[in-house]
C-alpha cells in the first residue's frame, strides 16, 4: 500500500514541478504582461495543487493534511484576487502603474 | 555531498544575489519589490537553519508588513512634492564608509568563530519544564529574559507615538490618513470578506500553539493587524479616530497587564516578572493574550499612518 | 522519499529564481509585482515540501503564514496607484 502511496507522491509532485518550469518559461517567452499574467496563474493552481496533492499521503496526521489543503485554498483564493488587481491596474494607468 | 546541502547553496546564492540587486536598481519601487522578495528568501532560510519562530516572525514582517509600509511610502515620495534634495558627496562617504565598517565587524565575527561556541541552550532545556511551556522561545522570551519582552512592546508602543506625533495640530486625535480606494473595487472587496476570517482564526492559532510549538504573540498579532488593515482598505471598515479610548485601551493593555504580574510577582514570588509556581503557564498564556491584541492594535495603527483628517463630531 | 522531496524542491527554488531574474530584468512595475507573487506561490511549496522531507511539521505553519500575506504587495501597490492618479487628475 504504502508503494502505492510513494509511487502516487511521485508522480504528482513531479507534474507539478513540471508546471513550474512550464510557468517560467510562459514568463521568459511570453509578449506582453497579461498573457504572462496568465502564465503565472497555472504556477498557483497546478503547479502548487499538484505538489500539495502529491504530499497529502505523506502526512503524518488527518490535521496537518488539512492545513496542505487549506494552505493551497488561501494562495488560490490570492492568485486570482491578485491577477484580477493586477490586470485592472494596467487596464487604467498602463504598466507602469 | 547531499541534496539537502544542494538546496542550501542554492538558496543562499539566490539571497546573496537578490540581496545585491536591492541596491543596484535604480527606483525606489524596484528596490522595495527586491526587498520584499528577499524577506520571503531569508524566510525560507530560517526555516532551513530550523529556526521555525524566526521564519514565521520574517514571513509576517519582511514579506508582508514591511512591504506594505515601504510600497505606501514609495507612492507618497512619488505623489507629494517632496524636494528632491541632492545629498551631497560627504554625506555619501560618510554612510558608505559606515557600513563598510559594520560589514568589515560582522565579517570579522563570523570568520573568526570561538572555538567552543558559547550557548546557553543546555541551561534553558534544563530549566524549562517547571515553567510548563514545552517552547524553548516563548520560555526565553516569557521566563528568562521576561524583562526584555516587556521592554521590546514598550517600544513599538513608543514608535507608534513618534509616527503618531507627525501629525499636524488640526489633526490631532483624528483618523489615519491610510489611502482608501477611489471606487469599491469587486476583487479587493472579495478578498476582504474571504481572507479575514482565515486570518483571524490563523491570528488566534499562533498566540495559542506559542506555549507548545513555534508561534507567539508578536506573530499572531502580525497576522490580526493585516487581516484588519485589509478590511479598512477595500473600504469596508473605517480606521478609527485615533483619540478614540477603546483603542488606546487596546494598545495599552498588553504591556499594563504584563507589568502587573510583573509587579505581582514581588509580592507573590520574591522577584520581579517573577511567578508563582505552578501559576506560570497559565499567566504566560493570559500575557500572550493581551500582548496579541495590543500589537495587533499597535502594528495596523504603525501602518495606517499618522492622523490626516480631524475627526468628525 | 525525503531525499526525492529535497530535489523537488531544489527544482522549484531553480525554476523560480530564473523566472524571478527574467521578471525583475523588465523594467515594468507591473512585472516587478509579478516577481513577488512568483516567489510567493514558489516558497509556499518550497516550505511544503521541506516539511514533509525533513518531518517538521510547525513549518507548514510558515507556509500558511506565506499564504495568508501573498496578496498583500498587490494590494498595497494597486491601492497606491489608484491614489497616485486620484491626486494627479486633482480630485
Amino acid at each position: 500500500m504504502s508503494l502505492v502511496m510513494d509511487i502516487w507522491t511521485i508522480c504528482a509532485v513531479s507534474a507539478g514541478a513540471l508546471f513550474f518550469l512550464a510557468g517560467t518559461v510562459g514568463l521568459l517567452r511570453f509578449p506582453d504582461t497579461l498573457t504572462r499574467l496568465h502564465a503565472l496563474t497555472k504556477v498557483d493552481n497546478l503547479g502548487l495543487g499538484l505538489i500539495t496533492l502529491g504530499l497529502l499521503p505523506q502526512t503524518s496526521s488527518l490535521l496537518l493534511a488539512v492545513k496542505l489543503v487549506i494552505v493551497w485554498l488561501l494562495v488560490q483564493l490570492s492568485g486570482a484576487v491578485v491577477t484580477q488587481l493586477v490586470a485592472g491596474a494596467i487596464r487604467q494607468h498602463g504598466a507602469d502603474g | 555531498m547531499s541534496i539537502a546541502s544542494v538546496f542550501d547553496i542554492a538558496l543562499v546564492a539566490l539571497i546573496l544575489a537578490i540581496g545585491a540587486s536591492t541596491i543596484l536598481v535604480r527606483t525606489a519601487f524596484a528596490a522595495v519589490v527586491m526587498f520584499a522578495v528577499y524577506g520571503l528568501l531569508l524566510s525560507i532560510a530560517w526555516v532551513r537553519l530550523h529556526a521555525v519562530d524566526v521564519a514565521l516572525t520574517e514571513a509576517a514582517i519582511g514579506g508582508g508588513m514591511t512591504g506594505l509600509l515601504l510600497l505606501g511610502a514609495v507612492a507618497r515620495s512619488r505623489s507629494d512634492d517632496v524636494d528632491r534634495v541632492r545629498v551631497g558627496y560627504p554625506v555619501r562617504l560618510a554612510a558608505g564608509g559606515l557600513c563598510a565598517l559594520v560589514v568589515a565587524g560582522l565579517a570579522i565575527v563570523v570568520l573568526h568563530p570561538p572555538a567552543a561556541v558559547p550557548t546557553l541552550a543546555p541551561v534553558v532545556m534544563e530549566n524549562l519544564p517547571p515553567s510548563g511551556l514545552g517552547n524553548p522561545v516563548a520560555g526565553v522570551l516569557f521566563v528568562f529574559r521576561a524583562l526584555d519582552t516587556l521592554l521590546e512592546k514598550v517600544v513599538v508602543l513608543l514608535a507608534l507615538l513618534g509616527v503618531w506625533s507627525l501629525a499636524p495640530d488640526r489633526a490631532w486625535g483624528g483618523t489615519p490618513g491610510l489611502q482608501v480606494y477611489a471606487k469599491p473595487d469587486p476583487p479587493l472587496i472579495f478578498l476582504a470578506q474571504l481572507l479575514p476570517p482565515v486570518g483571524i482564526v490563523f491570528g488566534i492559532y499562533m498566540c495559542w500553539v506559542g506555549a507548545k510549538d513555534p508561534g507567539g504573540a508578536f506573530q499572531g498579532g502580525t497576522v490580526l493587524a493585516a487581516m484588519w488593515l485589509l478590511v479598512i482598505v477595500a473600504g469596508l471598515q473605517k480606521a478609527p479616530a485615533i483619540s478614540r479610548l477603546w483603542l488606546r485601551g487596546l494598545l495599552i493593555a498588553g504591556p499594563m497587564l504584563f507589568l502587573a504580574i510583573g509587579l505581582a510577582g514581588w509580592v507573590f514570588a520574591d522577584a520581579f516578572l517573577a511567578y508563582p509556581e505552578g501559576y506560570a503557564k497559565p499567566l504566560i498564556v493570559a500575557v500572550e493574550a493581551t500582548l496579541t491584541l495590543s500589537i495587533a492594535v499597535a502594528l495596523a495603527m504603525l501602518a495606517a499612518g499618522p492622523p490626516e483628517r480631524a475627526q468628525q463630531q | 522519499m525525503s531525499s526525492l522531496l529535497f530535489a523537488a524542491s531544489v527544482f522549484v527554488l531553480l525554476t523560480v529564481a530564473l523566472g524571478l531574474f527574467a521578471i525583475l530584468r523588465r523594467s515594468a512595475d507591473v512585472d516587478r509585482l509579478m516577481a513577488v507573487q512568483l516567489l510567493g506561490t514558489g516558497g509556499v511549496a518550497i516550505l511544503l515540501l521541506l516539511a514533509v522531507a525533513s518531518e517538521m511539521p510547525p513549518v507548514v505553519d510558515v507556509a500558511v503564514m506565506l499564504a495568508l500575506f501573498a496578496a498583500f504587495a498587490a494590494v498595497a501597490f494597486v491601492r497606491n496607484a489608484s491614489g497616485v492618479s486620484r491626486e494627479a487628475r486633482g480630485e
